[in-house]
């Protein structure tokens, strides 16, 4: 079976909320990354990294330039650039063009995390008004990593969960309460 | 190894051997992403039709360089970086006779124009020299134009205020139809010309330098040569303004910088320990 070596979480639109429920439900003892692009719209993530760290079970952090993907941690991508993993498993930014009007994009995050993780990767696509990240689960499962899709009926704004379905499909798609469980299982020995 | 990375290598050799330009200490991610948009704005099948472009057809080397310097930027962009800029720099800067700037990496230009009117509302333009630098020919000609669509200046008067500008943008430019021209007189004290960070050496004393978001897509080795010719660009005390989510804590030569501002990355040459000569 397949080890999972890192997590990356996309959504917008309700997405505060739906992270909010996904990542307490994280096990501590989780040893993966997890990197997570949520377009917030405002010029800073320090407020959304904040406030995710009051009640995740991991610490929340900006995703640093240049810093490795730790382990056990939460990394949120900064307002305005692209947030991307290198093959050598740290990350980097860029200001290139927004990609589905979107910067940070979901579908640069995924994509490069596909590149560099392969199918130790898993994915997630929750809540959201538009369809960046269909792409990018397009790359995920192209490279064997394992897909979650919010089921769009749970989901506060259900684009980007049926665009994901649509483009990529899914290996699994859950209810919002029902995916911490399921990546505590697919990550933890 | 998959393919396209294969394709990649080839690419970055091409333009190695045929051309001269060297791209083999680019960040990896964002280098495949920008070939592989090359590829789909030239309706190539693979890299590898880029490949054989860029051997055998005159002049596509150009439009490979437009391509893998996307310049995005807007004026004023982070607005307290400017405001610091003119509250804890331009004071220093005040006490030189001339002042000689080094704008590196300036794309488009929109920083170049922001830094001069800064530099005008503080009396310090007069005695300043902006050496604005770019190794994308193109880009520094539409630099040199001042002409940018009104659609991308829209947040750019809001910008402006916030960075504590004293006037209207608007007395700065003129707006026709669906575009503004800066006014050329902004840049009387500029010398656009093109400079390679990964191959040029030094060229002038500087006494600032700013080079915001063009370092995040080196690696760690030609982020630190890179940081390692801004400072011997630098006179002592001079100051560097990088982006401000850029990391130079993997970098050597970074420790010849001291923070001026840590969160709005601007930083001074304070020689060996690099104390900070301004808090």
């Amino acid at each position: 079976m397949t080890t999972r070596q890192a997590i990356v979480i996309g959504c917008s639109a309700g997405g505060l909320t739906a992270l909010q429920c996904l990542l307490p439900g994280l096990d501590p003892r989780l040893g993966v990354p997890v990197v997570v692009c949520c377009h917030t719209g405002s010029a800073d993530v320090t407020i959304l990294v904040n406030l995710l760290g009051r009640h995740a079970s991991l610490p929340v952090v900006e995703a640093a330039e240049r810093a490795p993907a730790d382990p056990g941690v939460i990394h949120i991508a900064p307002s305005g650039y692209h947030l991307m993993v290198e093959p050598n498993l740290h990350f980097s930014l860029s200001v290139d063009e927004k990609v589905a009007y979107s910067r940070p994009s979901i579908d640069v995050l995924f994509e490069t995390a596909a590149d560099a993780w392969h199918d130790g990767l898993i994915a997630v696509l929750l809540t959201g008004a538009n369809s960046d990240g269909a792409q990018g689960l397009v790359a995920v499962r192209h490279a064997g990593g394992y897909a979650i899709v919010q089921d769009p009926l749970t989901a506060e704004a259900d684009v980007m969960p049926l665009a994901g379905l649509e483009a990529a499909g899914a290996d699994a798609c859950l209810p919002l309460d029902a995916i911490a469980a399921r990546l505590n299982e697919l990550c933890l020995p | 190894m998959d393919v396209e990375d294969i394709e990649l290598q080839l690419f970055v050799r091409a333009m190695q051997l045929r051309h001269g330009y060297d791209f083999s200490e680019y960040a990896p991610a964002s280098l495949k992403r920008r070939v592989q948009q090359l590829v789909r704005t030239h309706d190539a099948g693979s890299i590898s039709e880029l490949n054989s472009r860029l051997l055998h057809e005159e002049g596509f080397v150009t439009r490979v360089i437009e391509g893998l310097s996307v310049p995005v930027s807007e004026m004023f962009r982070d607005p307290p970086v400017f405001r610091t800029l003119r509250d804890k720099v331009f004071p220093v800067l005040a006490s030189y006779p001339e002042i000689n700037i080094w704008q590196a990496g300036c794309a488009h230009g929109q920083e170049v124009y922001s830094l001069a009117i800064l530099l005008e509302e503080a009396g310090l333009y007069e005695r300043s020299r902006i050496y604005a630098t770019d190794f994308n020919d193109a880009a520094l000609a539409v630099a040199a134009d001042g002409i940018y669509a009104t659609r991308e200046a829209r947040d750019w008067s809001r910008n402006y205020i916030e960075a504590g500008g004293s006037h209207s943008l608007s007395d700065y430019y003129s707006a026709r139809y669906d575009f503004i021209k800066l006014d050329k007189r902004l840049r009387r004290n500029v010398t656009f010309f093109n400079h390679n960070l990964v191959t040029d050496e030094v060229f002038c004393e500087a006494h600032l330098i700013l080079c915001r978001n063009v370092l995040i897509y080196f690696s760690n080795t030609l982020q630190d040569r890179t940081l390692g010719l801004f400072r011997d660009s630098l006179v002592r005390g001079g100051f560097l303004c990088l982006g401000t989510r850029e990391n130079i804590d993997f970098s050597p030569a970074a420790a010849g910088f001291a923070d001026v501002d840590h969160a709005l990355r601007i930083y001074q040459v304070g020689g060996a320990g690099a104390r900070p000569l301004v808090r």
